[in-house]
């Protein structure tokens, strides 16, 4: 009986590089890097590159010398830097109550059962879906000194008996950018919101309805704690982005009547962008980022105490 | 069909990490367009006719005789700013770009010496106004190249001044704020902006400020005395002249709100240039007054009035800078030139019907001034107006960075939105002592 020789087969060994990449641990290293490699470029490096701007008295074209703290020292001694800081507070604190009642209440009628339920949802995020500074165009036309259609149909319904300066008042003008924000902003609330009014099983109100317990009752033991973690993410989310904005002021006011309703970024871009002096620009930015991380902090931690509870 | 295989994804990854450390390496974002296409960023023309003129006739023209391609962008005016800054602090962007006023000054560091081309247009041309200069030049070279400048006068409704009984336009701001004031208990009130806008907020404040013996800076160059009865007063009159006979929407007006308020017949005077009155000739059919006649028959021009302490200018100035990142430093200058030659730039000035006038003597001398006696006053706006930080012999970056912060428009506006007299002068001393001390 003839043997055939047989010979084992064996795969040629892989590259060293290659075999490491076998390893899960490194593959997951290397997976990761393009998104550090983004994050680092237009996250970290900007935002280092503020910090490193903001200690120095660089201006536009200039690379300029270290000051220290200079630059913050200068923008707390600046009246229109705390008239930025507590309209910011004012615009984010006033916007989010709207904007987490009236998208509370869109939400909790958009979970109920109607014809063409589909066709509103999606109706409802116009607002959000419009670039901002195109809606914000339409909003200033609205609210504009002589011909605002706003005070047309307030007067033509014998409501008024002059016109309303919108823009030109600075308390006015303050309340014309608070409405353009509420407008954009409740959709994202009402969608968010609607989204976890949906994850609450049905089953929990109706066991509560028959044990008695009125509508508000409902509300307030069933749905708002289960609701909680959800309206707080939105809500977070909802805060860091209005404390940054940037696009309603600078199209509806461009931070006036005189500065009478800049926010830190319509600020700090003027100063940076406008008047060159970017150090002090990027001093005033950064002035938000104390503030913007107790509350990111603080949200975080208060949702883990939700989740966890 | 290409097959997506673990290595080929890490490849790419890896392609693309690279191009982009090739990025971060240079410090500079990539060089695309360059060669001979020239960057020309400009506003958009209040007088449209002008840009049209230059996309289709004249910068082919240029091209042809250059042997250069130029791509012309046009923005906002108020938007020319923000691009500069980006372009100089990312090392690319126009190759030539349109600034206003004193603007030039805050980039001097980043911008070429155009010296030899001023010098050349200004021995052929009778020499610029001082306006230029100051606006311009930097104390050793040109570091812009001046365009043209708006001359800012108040456009005025002729007939409904005549009503009130003032057949020529009031002379001094009293008078004025007494007709304005029956003009508005008429429902035509003045319009006027003092909004965070380019032209005519500025070329009012400054020369308001001026004529009431106030200035932003001394002679000295260092002392700021703005602080002062003249100025508390000229405060003092703006706030109740504002009440009594101004549109109070003006706070929030940009440099086009006037326009539409004018040609729309609700304000029966506004400083501006002359682009109201050439509006109202290009469709002299679609503004009608209320008695039925075009509107262009009852528009008059005139110069700010008078005040304690004389009679005061401030116009629009615009001019053009190359940035030292050009890599077509040669041709934006060959473009810059081109355009500047007189056979070339009179077509546009022509274009302008007067809206513009050109920054050197020379072009005083010019037929379109005779023929049409509304523009005249327009004619000599290059040898009356004064420059931001008045009375300096020039103005520079301080007088430029107290215009783009707007403290002398603020000054005002704060006043007329409630805050006392005194209180707003407070204010525009201490803003304007950390600039200057």
């Amino acid at each position: 009986m003839a043997i055939a020789e047989t010979r084992l087969y064996m795969p040629q060994a892989p590259r060293p590089r290659l075999r490491l990449l076998e390893d899960e641990r490194w593959l997951a290293l290397v997976l990761l890097v393009p998104t550090l490699v983004l994050l680092g470029m237009f996250i970290a490096y900007p935002f280092m590159r503020g910090i490193l701007l903001s200690v120095t008295n660089a201006r536009v074209g200039v690379p300029g010398d270290f000051v220290g703290f200079a630059n913050f020292y200068k923008i707390f001694n600046d009246g229109i830097f705390r008239t930025s800081v507590y309209n910011t507070f004012v615009y984010t604190g006033v916007t989010t109550v709207f904007k987490l009642s009236l998208g509370l209440w869109l939400a909790m009628l958009l979970n109920r059962n109607f014809r063409g339920k589909a066709f509103i949802r999606a109706f409802i995020l116009l607002p959000f879906i419009i670039p901002t500074v195109l809606s914000t165009f339409a909003w200033k036309w609205m609210f504009d000194p002589t011909f605002s259609v706003l005070n047309w149909m307030l007067y033509h319904l014998g409501l008024i008996t002059s016109r309303i300066n919108w823009l030109g008042d600075p308390d006015l003008a303050m309340i014309s950018i608070i409405i353009v924000n509420i407008w954009r902003g409740v959709p994202f609330f009402a969608i968010s919101l609607l989204a976890g009014l949906q994850t609450i099983s049905p089953e929990l109100n109706e066991a509560a309805a028959i044990d008695g317990a009125k509508p508000w009752q409902r509300f307030w033991h069933i749905t708002w704690p289960l609701l909680l973690p959800v309206t707080l993410v939105v809500v977070l989310f909802s805060v860091i982005q209005t404390f940054a904005d940037f696009q309603i002021v600078y199209v509806m006011t461009g931070g006036g009547p005189a500065n009478a309703t800049h926010l830190f970024a319509t600020y700090a871009y003027q100063i940076g962008i406008g008047t060159g002096l970017l150090s002090e620009g990027a001093a005033i930015a950064l002035a938000m980022f104390p503030v913007l991380f107790l509350v990111v902090i603080f949200q975080l931690l208060y949702i883990r105490r939700v989740e966890v509870r | 069909m290409t097959k997506v295989t673990r290595r080929n994804v890490l490849k790419a990854g890896t392609a693309l990490a690279g191009g982009m450390a090739g990025i971060l390496a240079t410090g500079r974002a990539p060089a695309l367009a360059q060669g001979t296409t020239v960057h020309w960023l400009r506003w958009n023309d209040f007088v449209p006719a002008s840009d049209q003129l230059l996309r289709k006739q004249l910068l082919p023209a240029a091209e042809k005789a250059l042997g250069i391609k130029v791509n012309l962008e046009t923005v906002n005016g108020n938007d020319l700013q923000p691009r500069i800054t980006s372009a100089i602090q990312s090392g690319t962007g126009p190759d030539i770009i349109m600034l206003f006023n004193n603007h030039p000054h805050i980039y001097s560091e980043s911008v070429i010496d155009l010296s030899d081309l001023t010098s050349a247009t200004g021995k052929a041309e009778g020499g610029y106004y001082d306006l230029c200069k100051s606006n311009s030049a930097d104390g050793q070279k040109w570091i812009a190249q001046p365009w043209a400048i708006v001359g800012a006068m108040i456009a005025y409704r002729k007939s409904w001044f005549d009503e009130v009984g003032s057949p020529t336009f009031p002379e001094t701001w009293e008078k004025y704020r007494e007709v304005g004031k029956k003009l508005k208990a008429n429902g035509r009130p003045i319009g006027q902006t003092l909004g965070h806008t380019f032209g005519d907020a500025p070329t009012f404040s400054y020369p308001y400020l001026w004529s009431w013996g106030g200035s932003e800076i001394e002679k000295d160059g260092k002392t700021v005395n703005i602080n002062k009865k003249e100025v508390i007063d000229s405060v003092k009159f703006m706030t109740a002249f504002w009440k009594e006979a101004h549109d109070e929407g003006g706070l929030a007006w940009d440099d086009t709100n006037n326009n539409r308020a004018f040609l729309s017949q609700s304000i029966c005077a506004t400083l501006n240039g002359a682009s109201i009155y050439i509006e109202s000739l290009r469709n002299a059919d679609k503004y009608i007054t209320e008695k039925g006649a075009q509107l262009k028959t009852d528009i008059q021009h005139s110069p700010l009035p008078k005040g304690p302490a004389g009679q005061f200018a401030m116009h629009t100035y615009f001019s053009h800078v190359i940035p030292s990142y050009s890599k077509n430093q040669e041709g934006a200058k060959a473009l810059l030139k081109w355009i500047h030659a007189k056979e070339n730039y009179e077509p546009w000035f022509v274009s302008q019907k007067g809206f513009a006038t050109p920054p050197t003597h020379e072009w005083e001398k010019h037929n379109l001034w005779d023929q049409d006696k509304v523009m005249t006053p327009f004619k000599v706006a290059g040898l009356l107006g004064q420059t931001p930080g008045y009375p300096l012999p020039s103005s520079g970056k301080k007088p430029a960075e107290v215009l783009t912060k707007y403290i002398i428009t603020d000054m005002y506006a704060k006043a007329v939105q409630g805050a006392s007299a005194e209180d707003a002068v407070k204010w525009a001393d201490v803003e304007l002592k950390k600039i200057y001390t």
